[in-house]
């Protein structure tokens, strides 16, 4: 029986590092697959929790969370096209048009 | 046997998120993020949630990621474009001591709770996938109907982002 605090700690690293990827990385297609790290962690940790205390509502909630993943991969790379279509780069430091 | 599952689950996993963030090259990124993806389901596995795998498997892998690999060939990037930020040790030293103290309060949380309706006896009687569906059009109704209110709204967002835009003069 694996105990909760290991998936929650391979949760928490998995974390950590999509946190680290969107910070340091400044391709705008890398930094959006941080994100999806980021998400997949927080769905190891809701159906670990799901688990441990017998309840659905943490697989329902990661189905959602999947869903979300999905509209944000559509909408996320649509703005990578018009910008890259208009700006030539995807290097996150060169998107400042709307800077004040 | 479910430890060793385990632990090569997650020590796969979290490799290959280490090497979707690491790798140079936007492509290696992708297939890094293809191989955490797979086996963060097999985790799913694991943990009794068998329609959560098959839908990790089909919407992420099968979708979401075929969607990010159509991106980057129909881009054609190059991989000479600025790797880490100049300042990126800054922030290395700082998420390293803050992982290490929340893994080491993770580690000594006893994760107590009141228990839900759901054993996992009684999941397994009937499957995983009916607990999965009596639950989401019993109680979560509203939130799938937002959802898929949600996922409408995306597709002709990314459609409209997308579209060629029309020349002003008619």
């Amino acid at each position: 029986m694996v105990p909760l605090s290991a998936y929650v700690a391979v949760s928490a690293v998995l974390f950590m590092t999509g946190l680290l990827g969107v910070l340091i990385r400044r391709n705008f297609i890398i930094v959006l697959m941080a994100v999806e790290i980021m998400l997949n962690a927080a769905n190891i940790n809701l159906v670990a929790f799901s688990h441990h205390l017998e309840s659905m509502a943490g697989q329902l909630v990661a189905l959602f969370i999947i869903a979300i993943a999905a509209g944000e991969a559509a909408v996320g790379l649509a703005i990578i096209i018009v910008v890259f279509r208009g700006k030539i780069s995807t290097n996150v430091d060169e998107m400042n048009l709307l800077k004040w | 046997m479910v430890p060793v599952f385990f632990a090569y689950f997650a020590l796969v996993s979290v490799a290959a998120g280490v090497l979707t963030v690491a790798l140079k090259h936007p492509v290696h990124c992708g297939l890094a993020l293809l191989a955490l993806l797979l086996h963060v389901s097999g985790l799913f596995v694991l943990l009794n949630a068998e329609f959560l795998w098959a839908v990790q498997v089909i919407v992420y892998a099968g979708a979401i990621l075929v969607l990010y690999l159509f991106v980057l060939m129909l881009l054609n990037l190059k991989t000479d474009e600025r790797y880490l930020h100049p300042s990126y040790l800054y922030f290395l030293g700082p998420a390293a001591l803050g992982s290490l103290y929340i893994l080491f309060q993770l580690l000594r949380s006893p994760f107590v709770g009141a228990k839900g309706d759901a054993p996992a006896v009684a999941v397994l009687q009937d499957g995983n996938t009916i607990a999965v569906g009596v639950k989401m059009f019993g109680d979560y109704l509203l939130q799938f109907e937002i959802v898929g209110v949600f996922l409408l709204g995306a597709i002709i967002g990314a459609i409209v982002l997308a579209k060629t835009p029309k020349t002003l003069d008619e």
